[in-house]
């Protein structure tokens, strides 16, 4: 494989990279160790010099590009800018977390670069070309709603990869990478004027970074289950998700919703709450490493995907579950 | 206002949708439906369509049996479909599908293309953004709301990360949608009957400007190489006890999995 591997920086609300942009970083440095390339992040954004300094210890080179502040949010902007450079660096892998800001910057670095791009990956090697395909990276990804596994590779060994979070565990490097500034020029995000903006009231912790999630769906029925919810997820240390139903239904923001459309996670701890466990729930959590289903409905489509399944009124079950909780101190 | 909608036709997800050992879909394993999260823009452009006038294009690339999931998208209320079917099209990755439905809306005269944010069956969510990117039409995603503003624009409610924003996108824009656009509405007997003398214009590569060879399964840059059930995940344990006994065990779970101390 000649050319670089590469991770596209996703950067959190600190500043810093996210979790999930430093396990893709150490895929790019796993995969470049392999082929015998080099890594390198790039990160594209107003204010990057945390995240480049962070990022230094996960890949041999951090390429920075610094986004004018009022283009500092957008991925259009960022992902036209990293498609320049790209252009003229030419990496072989270019390796982007599958969250809806990685997949928009994914879309858009296939068009413009003319590759091709495997997504969702939930495993990630490098072959010599064994297989009777071009060497490069080789990705395996969950389709069908997680009926069959497939692995793909790229025509002619080079694309793009969006790569789901926990695939690898984040490990800085042994040495630490150089921080290149590359100036490049970016224009604004032609037709779009942003008129007005609001965080969320809650900070709610990432879905993506918890070791501990908890989620809800239609058998909260309200604003008491809801309440639940966020007393069991506050117990646990977790973040709190949602199903489709449940944020349809007006409980729960949009941001927290798991599955299709929504975001895809792998917490060492899912625990769902009235869950009925729809395929385009599972396509979103069904990696997780432990799954723990209080429902009243024995027959749910989730009884076949948890480890523990508890079949019982959420209303009765977690009210006891935080007293033993407390019970134990924990 | 001049609205396309991008559809996708993917297996109705009844369990039995299945690869073939090539690693392609098996399209005759379940029959092709709208895509869910389609239904949900095209409800969008309805809505725009009714309260400021204009009409709504369906546009699909699909094989030729898709015609009968596009007649839902006419019934619940579209003037008209393109459906890109080619037999060079069987095996298209996703930058081919960037591809193909840029060079067809290349051909369409419209003020505002709508996508989805995935798909149910590959759910990559990237060709949307790739299309705006090569036809250079300004990109807004995950979006909640859409609202006519004034001269050739239009004000969009999109989610980021954890908060929103309001933006405000100069026509011709690309937008790409959420659910949270609204419930997509049932077509009525009147709209189902109405959708069948509605024209589903068939359209081969030739027709839109390309070469068989420069998209398709032909030219496809990614290879399934292997495929594989997943591996089974052992039975749950199922706990029927009264909630005192079932929060004990849920506890004592919790920590033999090392997720309480």
């Amino acid at each position: 494989m000649s050319g670089a591997a590469w991770v596209v920086a996703e950067l959190g609300d600190d500043g810093l990279p996210t979790r999930l942009t430093l396990e893709a970083a150490t895929a790019a440095r796993a995969l470049a160790a392999a082929a015998g390339t080099a890594s390198a992040a790039v990160v594209a954004a107003s204010d990057p010099d945390f995240a480049a300094s962070a990022l230094a210890g996960y890949v041999r080179r951090v390429l920075v590009i610094r986004l004018p502040a009022e283009a500092g949010g957008s991925t259009v902007a960022a992902a036209g800018a990293i498609a320049a450079v790209a252009v003229a660096e030419d990496p072989a892998v270019i390796l982007v977390g599958a969250t809806p800001d990685g997949r928009e910057a994914a879309g858009i670095l296939a068009a413009r670069l003319g590759r091709g791009v495997l997504g969702n990956a939930t495993g990630l090697s490098w072959s010599a070309g064994e297989d009777g395909v071009p060497a490069g990276p080789r990705v395996e990804m969950s389709v069908l709603g997680g009926r069959a596994l497939t692995t793909s590779a790229f025509a002619d060994g080079r694309g793009i990869v969006t790569l789901r979070p926990g695939v690898v565990t984040a490990t800085p490097g042994d040495a630490a990478g150089v921080i290149v500034v590359v100036a490049v020029p970016v224009p604004p995000a032609a037709g779009v004027r942003v008129v007005d903006r609001a965080d969320a009231a809650t900070r709610a912790a990432s879905i993506e970074e918890a070791r501990i999630v908890v989620a809800g769906g239609r058998g909260l029925g309200g604003a008491e289950g809801v309440a639940l919810l966020e007393e069991l997820a506050a117990a646990l240390g977790g973040a709190v998700a949602a199903t489709r139903a449940a944020v349809d239904a007006g409980w729960l923001p949009f941001a927290v919703q798991v599955g299709q459309t929504g975001r895809t996670i792998r917490p060492a701890l899912y625990l769902a709450l009235g869950v009925s466990g729809a395929i385009q729930h599972r396509v979103g959590m069904q990696d997780a490493e432990t799954i723990v289903a209080i429902n009243r409905d024995p027959d749910a489509p989730l009884a076949e995907h948890a480890d523990l399944y508890v079949v019982g009124d959420l209303f009765e079950v977690v009210p006891a579950l935080l007293a033993a909780l407390r019970a134990r101190g924990a | 206002m001049r609205i396309v909608v991008l559809v996708k036709p993917v297996p109705d997800a009844t369990g039995q949708e299945r690869l073939r050992p090539d690693g392609r879909l098996d399209r005759s394993a379940a029959p092709p439906v709208l895509n869910g999260n389609d239904e949900y823009t095209l409800e969008a452009a309805l809505r725009l369509v009714d309260a400021h006038g204009g009409d709504v294009t369906l546009v699909a690339m699909a094989p030729a049996e898709a015609r009968d999931a596009l007649r839902k998208g006419l019934a619940m209320g579209a003037a008209r479909a393109v459906l890109v079917t080619d037999d060079a099209l069987a095996g298209s990755c996703a930058l081919s599908t960037m591809q193909v439905l840029a060079a067809v809306l290349r051909t369409i005269e419209c003020d505002l293309v709508l996508a989805g944010a995935d798909s149910a069956d590959g759910g990559g969510g990237v060709v949307g953004a790739g299309i705006a990117a090569l036809l250079d039409l300004p990109l807004v995603s995950g979006a909640a709301a859409i609202d006519a503003a004034d001269q050739g624009a239009i004000r969009v409610r999109r989610i980021i990360g954890i908060g929103e924003e309001t933006v405000e996108v100069t026509l011709p824009a690309f937008v790409v949608g959420t659910q949270l656009l609204g419930e997509p509405r049932y077509p009525t007997l009147k709209g189902i009957m109405g959708a069948r003398a509605k024209e589903i214009a068939v359209r081969k590569l030739a027709e839109i400007g390309l070469a068989d060879a420069a998209v398709g399964g032909g030219s496809a840059t990614t290879v399934v190489v292997a495929q594989r059930p997943p591996a089974a995940r052992a039975a749950a344990r199922v706990v029927r006890e009264a909630p005192d006994a079932a929060a004990r065990e849920i506890v004592e779970f919790l920590v033999e999995r090392r997720a309480v101390r």
